[in-house]
C-alpha cells in the first residue's frame, strides 16, 4: 500500500457508517472521529463497536462516525444518543460494555442531562457537531443541511440576503469582529465583474482549534455558508485557505466539496437556479501571517505570503485585484443557521453590540480541555468554572489568555466579566478567533509574555521593519528579565518599544504583537518588578542566573 | 480630466492630482519625508516605515509612500513622536545586522547612514544582535554582503519591474529573512541575471556593490550600466 | 578656581579618534588655555585621578581590563563622552562579536601560527564574550559618533562643554 497521511486513509475506509443498522435504528451510537479523539484510536474503536454489535446480533443498533463531541481532553468520545450517556477515555475493552449499553436502549428513553460542560452551551455554528457524520453529504441534508441555501435561491433576491445578515448583527468569528453584514454589502456593491469569496481557515493560533473542529465535524456547513455570501455579493469562485498543518479538515472539506459538486450543491447551476459557485482549496504553508487578509490573499495567488498596507481593502481590491469577501470559518457556519432560523432569533442571542454565540477552545490548566460554543455575554467565570470545570487539581486560577499571540491575559478580578467583544478590549484583550488558555498560579507572568513574544518573533513574516527587528528585541529583554538580568530601564525600554512597535507595524501581527506584554504589565506587574528588582519569579518557573559583573 | 485634491501637510496647502500618494506631493512641495524602501520608478511596499505620517481622524499612523491623497485631508509628517519612532526604526536597521561603517564600501554615500545623521541618530538604545550572516561573491562583477542588507528589496524591484530579469528575490522569514538570486543559488551561477547592475546602484546600502571598490569608494552617482553588461555579454561570447 | 579638568582613555580602538584630537592643532592651545589635561595615553600619568570634569573615551569595552578601566573612570568623572563609532556602536572591535571568543582565538593564535601555537595566557587581559559599546556596560552623557570624528566636531563639542552649554554634536555621523 502507498504511503498515505493517515487522516486521508481514515476518509478512504469509509466503511463504518450505517454498516451494522438495517431499518430505523433503535439505538445509535456517537463514535467522535475527529483530530484529538482520532489520534486516541477513535477509528479503531467505531471499527470494533461495528464488530461487536453485529457479533451480538443487534440489527437495530447504529454506530455512527460523528464530528466533534466537543470534550477533547477525554477522547476517545462515544455517546448513546438515545440517552445521551457519555462514554469517555474509551479503549478496546469498553467496547462490550458500550454494546451492552445500547441493547438496554427503549424506545421511550430520554437524554438525560449531560451535565453543565454540554448543558450550559448554546449550540449555533456547531450545532451539527457530534451528530452529523462529516464525510456524508445526506446525513447533512437529512439535519436541515442545505434549506437555507434553497430558500435563498429560489426566495430571496441577494440584498434581502445581506440583509437579514446585517439585522443578525453577525460580526467576523475571526477575531476583528467587523460586522459582516456591512462587509457583504461593500463587496456586493464593489465594481468588478468577477468576485470572489474566501473562507479563511488559516487558524494558527497557539491553543485554538476551533476552525479545524468546525471543519472537521461539519464541513458541508462552511461550503453552505460560503455558496450563500457568494450569492449575496454575486461572486462565481471561492477559496478556503486551509493549514496544511490540519491534514483531516482538509480531507473532509475536499471530500464534501466533491460530493456537493456530484449533488448539484456546488458548481454551474446550483439547484437547479442560474446561480453557480464553485470552491477550491488551497493549503497554507505553516506560516501565521498569512491567516492576515491581504498575506492570505498573496498566498492564493501564489505568491510570498507577505501583507501589505490597506486601504485598498479586500472589499474593494482583493484576490488578483478583483473585490474579495474574506470571512472566517466559524463566520460562514453561523450562516446557514442564521437564514434558516431568522436574523431576529439569532440578534436575540448575546450581549449589546456583540450577538449570537462564540466558539472557544479551551486549553490549558482546565479540567475540560475541549471545544465549546456560548452565547455571548455569558461570563468568563461560567466558561472557566460551570463549563470548563475548573482549574486541575483545585489550584488557584490566576489568569484566562484570549485573542493568542494579539491577545491579552484576563487576571481573576475580571471573572465575572461577560464575555463580548467590546469587554475583552476593555480590559486589554481581544476576542481573537476564540482560544481561550487557562493559567493557575504554576504560571509565570512574564514567561507567558515571553513565550508569546518568541512566537511573534518566529512568525514574523519580515517585511516591516518594526515586527522583523522589534519583536526580537521585545523578546530578548523579556529574556534577561526572566533570567533576573534587567534593571527598571529596560522595563521602561520595553514598555516604549512596544507602543512603538504597536503604531508602527504595517500589519495585525506587528500592531498586536505587544498586547501580551501590554496586558501582564497592566495586572502583574509585581511579577516583572519581582524578577527585576527582588531576583525571584514567584511562579517559581524562571531560572535567576546570579549576579553577574556586566550584562 | 484629472481631479485635482487640496489638502494640508505640516500645516501647508498644497495640492495634487488624485491617485497620487501623500510621499510624491510632499516631495513636489519641498517637504522632505524621510523613507529607504522607496525609489522612484518602482513600485512602493509600505516596508520601512519610516514615511508614516498622521493623517487627522485615523487612530493609526499611515505610510506616505502607499496613502492616496484625498480632498481635505490634514496630513501631519513631522512630529516629536513621529521622529521617535523614526529613529528607532532606523536603530532597528543598524542593530539586526553587522552594519560597520567604518570598514564599508558605501562609508559617506550610504542612505543609511544619511538617515541617522538626518534624523540625529548618534547611539543605538537597542542592543545589537549580532547574526552571523553570509556573503557572496561568486558573481563576476559583484558582491552582495547581507551583513549591510537592510531588506528594502529595491534590487527585488528593479530587477523585476525595470531590467524584468526576476532574479532578486525573498527568501526565509522574519530575522531570517534573505535576499537571493534564482532558487536561492550563488549569485555567479545564475543564468537568469543580466549583469546589469541596475540591483547594485539602487541598492541604499553597501550591500550591493561592485567588486575592486575599496573602503568608501563605493559611490552610486553616475555608475555606468552598460559596460558592465558588455563584459559579461563579451564572456558569454553572445 | 581651578580650570576644568580633562581626561581621555583608549579602550578596544585603534587610537585614530585619539589622532583627530591631535588634529585640533592650535587648537588644542585654546583648550588647554581653558582646561588641564589629568590624564590621556598621550600624556604620563599612570592613575586615573579622583574628580574629572570631562573625559573622552575612545574604543569598545572588549576585555576584562576594559571593564574595570571604564568603571572606575565612570565613578571618578562628571560627564562622559562616547568618542567615536568604537566606543558608540563597538564598531571594527564588534566584528568579532557574531564569530565567539573561542574561534577568534584559534584563528589568531592556533591555526595561522607555524611555530609554537599556542593561547596568550599571561599579562594580556581576559577577553570580554562581546566587544560592547560603552554605553550598554556604564552611563554615558555625551555620544559623538564617527570614525574618527572630525576636528572640528571635537573642537565644538569641548568647547560647548567648558563654555557650560549643551554640547552640539549636529553633523556627526557614523563613520566618516
Amino acid at each position: 500500500m502507498s504511503e498515505m497521511p493517515a487522516a486521508a486513509r481514515a476518509v478512504r475506509r469509509r466503511a463504518t457508517t450505517e454498516e451494522v443498522h438495517e431499518g430505523p435504528a433503535r439505538a445509535t451510537a456517537y463514535v467522535c472521529e475527529a483530530a484529538s479523539c482520532m489520534s486516541a484510536q477513535a477509528h479503531d474503536i467505531t471499527l470494533r463497536l461495528g464488530e461487536s454489535a453485529a457479533r451480538a446480533g443487534l440489527s437495530d443498533v447504529m454506530v455512527k462516525r460523528v464530528g466533534c463531541l466537543g470534550l477533547c481532553a477525554a477522547g476517545p468520545l462515544v455517546e448513546i444518543a438515545e440517552t445521551g450517556r457519555l462514554f469517555d477515555h474509551v479503549r478496546p475493552d469498553d467496547v462490550e460494555g458500550i454494546v451492552g449499553a445500547l441493547r438496554k436502549v427503549k424506545p421511550t428513553d430520554t437524554r438525560a442531562s449531560q451535565g453543565p460542560f454540554f448543558e450550559k452551551q448554546v449550540r449555533v455554528a456547531t450545532e451539527n457537531m457530534g451528530r452529523v457524520d462529516p464525510e456524508s453529504l445526506d446525513d447533512y441534508v437529512a439535519h436541515g443541511g442545505y434549506e437555507a441555501l434553497r430558500t435563498v435561491l429560489s426566495e430571496m433576491t441577494s440584498a434581502e440576503v445581506r440583509d437579514q445578515i446585517t439585522q443578525s448583527g453577525l460580526r467576523g468569528r475571526g477575531g476583528a469582529g467587523f460586522p459582516t453584514g456591512l462587509k457583504w454589502t461593500t463587496v456586493a456593491k464593489a465594481q468588478g465583474s468577477q468576485k470572489y469569496v474566501i473562507c479563511n481557515a488559516d487558524e494558527g493560533d497557539p491553543g485554538a482549534f476551533m476552525d479545524r473542529s468546525v471543519l472537521e465535524s461539519d464541513p458541508y456547513r462552511v461550503l453552505e455558508g460560503m455558496t450563500i455570501a457568494a450569492f449575496a455579493v454575486h461572486a462565481t469562485e471561492g477559496y478556503v485557505y486551509c493549514r496544511a498543518e490540519y491534514p483531516l479538515a482538509v480531507a473532509r472539506l475536499r471530500n464534501a466539496i466533491r460530493m456537493a459538486q456530484r449533488a448539484g450543491w456546488l458548481g454551474t447551476g446550483i439547484a437547479d437556479t442560474s446561480f453557480s459557485f464553485d470552491v477550491q482549496v488551497r493549503l497554507g504553508a505553516g506560516a501565521f501571517v498569512c491567516g492576515e487578509e491581504t498575506a492570505l490573499i498573496a498566498s492564493v495567488e501564489g505568491r510570498r505570503g507577505t501583507p501589505r498596507p490597506r486601504p485598498p481593502y479586500p472589499a474593494m481590491q482583493g484576490l488578483w485585484d478583483c473585490p474579495t469577501l474574506i470571512n472566517n470559518v466559524e463566520t460562514f457556519a453561523n450562516v446557514p443557521t442564521i437564514l434558516r432560523k431568522g436574523a431576529e432569533w439569532y440578534a436575540g442571542i448575546g450581549l449589546g453590540k456583540s450577538k449570537g454565540t462564540k466558539v472557544f477552545a479551551l486549553a490549558g490548566r482546565i479540567v475540560n480541555t475541549g471545544l465549546v460554543e456560548v452565547p455571548m455575554g455569558m461570563t468568563l467565570r461560567e466558561v472557566v468554572y460551570d463549563i470548563g470545570g475548573g482549574i486541575i487539581d483545585g489550584r488557584p486560577f490566576k489568569a484566562v489568555q484570549t485573542g493568542g499571540p494579539s491577545g491579552g491575559c484576563i487576571p481573576a478580578e475580571h471573572l465575572d466579566m461577560p464575555l463580548s467583544y467590546e469587554s475583552l478590549i476593555e480590559v486589554g484583550s481581544f476576542m481573537g478567533s476564540g482560544g481561550l488558555i487557562v493559567m493557575d498560579d504554576t504560571s509565570c507572568m512574564v514567561d507567558v509574555a515571553k513565550y508569546f513574544q518568541d512566537f511573534c518573533r518566529d512568525e514574523s513574516c519580515g517585511k516591516c521593519v518594526p515586527c522583523r527587528v522589534g519583536t526580537t528585541q521585545l523578546w530578548m529583554i523579556l529574556d534577561q528579565i526572566t533570567r533576573g538580568r534587567a534593571t527598571l530601564d529596560d522595563l521602561a525600554q520595553l514598555e516604549r518599544l512596544a507602543r512603538m512597535i504597536q503604531r508602527m507595524s504595517l500589519c495585525g501581527l506587528g500592531q498586536g504583537a505587544p498586547n501580551p506584554i501590554f496586558s501582564t504589565l497592566r495586572y502583574f506587574r509585581d511579577e516583572y518588578l519581582a524578577h527585576i528588582v527582588d531576583r525571584v519569579c514567584p511562579a517559581g518557573v524562571c531560572t535567576i542566573e546570579p549576579a553577574e559583573v556586566m550584562a | 480630466m484629472t481631479t485635482v485634491f487640496t489638502f494640508r501637510i505640516d500645516g501647508k496647502d498644497v495640492a495634487g492630482s488624485e491617485g497620487q500618494t501623500v510621499m510624491e506631493v510632499a516631495e513636489e512641495n519641498g517637504i522632505d519625508i524621510p523613507g529607504l524602501c522607496h525609489l522612484e520608478g518602482i513600485h512602493d511596499r509600505g516596508a520601512c516605515r519610516l514615511c508614516m505620517v498622521e493623517i487627522a481622524g485615523s487612530p493609526k499612523l499611515a505610510a506616505a509612500c502607499m496613502t492616496k491623497i484625498a480632498e481635505g485631508m490634514d496630513v501631519t509628517a513631522h512630529s516629536d513622536v513621529l521622529l521617535e519612532y523614526r529613529r528607532t526604526v532606523t536603530e532597528m536597521m543598524f542593530v539586526e545586522r553587522n552594519h560597520v561603517c567604518a570598514v564599508c564600501v558605501a562609508n559617506n554615500h550610504c542612505e543609511l547612514q544619511d538617515m541617522a545623521e538626518g534624523l540625529g541618530v548618534t547611539h543605538f538604545d537597542l542592543p545589537r544582535i549580532s547574526p552571523k550572516v553570509d556573503i557572496d561573491a561568486s558573481h563576476r562583477l559583484f558582491a552582495i554582503d547581507h551583513n549591510r542588507c537592510i531588506l528594502c528589496l529595491r534590487c527585488v524591484r528593479v530587477c523585476d519591474e525595470i531590467e524584468g530579469a526576476h532574479t532578486w528575490d525573498v527568501m526565509h522569514r522574519g530575522l531570517e529573512t534573505r535576499v537571493q538570486t534564482d532558487m536561492g543559488i550563488p549569485w555567479g551561477e545564475s543564468t537568469t541575471c543580466t549583469s546589469c547592475g541596475k540591483c547594485v546602484q539602487v541598492c541604499p546600502t553597501g550591500a550591493l556593490f561592485e567588486k575592486g571598490r575599496a573602503v568608501a569608494r563605493g559611490s552610486k552617482t553616475k555608475r555606468p550600466f552598460l559596460p558592465w553588461m558588455k563584459v559579461v555579454a563579451e564572456e558569454r561570447g553572445l | 578656581m581651578s580650570k576644568p579638568r580633562i581626561a581621555t582613555v583608549w579602550l578596544d580602538g585603534c587610537s585614530g579618534c585619539h589622532m583627530s584630537l591631535i588634529d585640533l592643532d592650535e587648537r588644542l592651545l585654546d583648550i588647554f588655555e581653558r582646561a588641564d589635561l589629568v590624564y590621556s595615553p598621550l600624556v604620563d600619568f599612570k592613575d586615573y585621578p579622583e574628580d574629572v570634569d570631562v573625559c573622552l573615551v575612545e574604543g569598545a569595552v572588549s576585555s576584562e581590563d576594559d571593564l574595570h578601566k571604564i568603571k572606575l573612570v565612570r565613578e571618578r568623572t562628571r560627564t562622559l563622552v562616547s568618542f567615536g563609532d568604537c566606543a558608540v556602536t563597538s564598531n571594527v572591535p564588534g566584528m568579532r562579536n557574531p564569530i565567539g571568543v573561542g574561534p577568534l582565538l584559534d584563528r589568531a593564535y592556533i591555526e595561522n601560527v607555524t611555530l609554537n601555537p599556542q593561547l596568550p595566557s599571561e599579562i594580556v587581559p581576559k577577553l570580554l564574550p562581546t566587544a560592547t559599546p560603552v554605553h550598554r556596560v556604564v552611563k554615558v552623557d555625551v555620544f559623538l559618533p564617527g570614525c574618527p570624528p572630525s576636528a572640528d566636531l571635537i573642537y565644538t563639542m569641548l568647547d560647548d562643554l567648558l563654555s557650560g552649554r549643551v554640547p552640539g554634536v549636529v553633523g556627526s555621523r557614523f563613520g566618516r
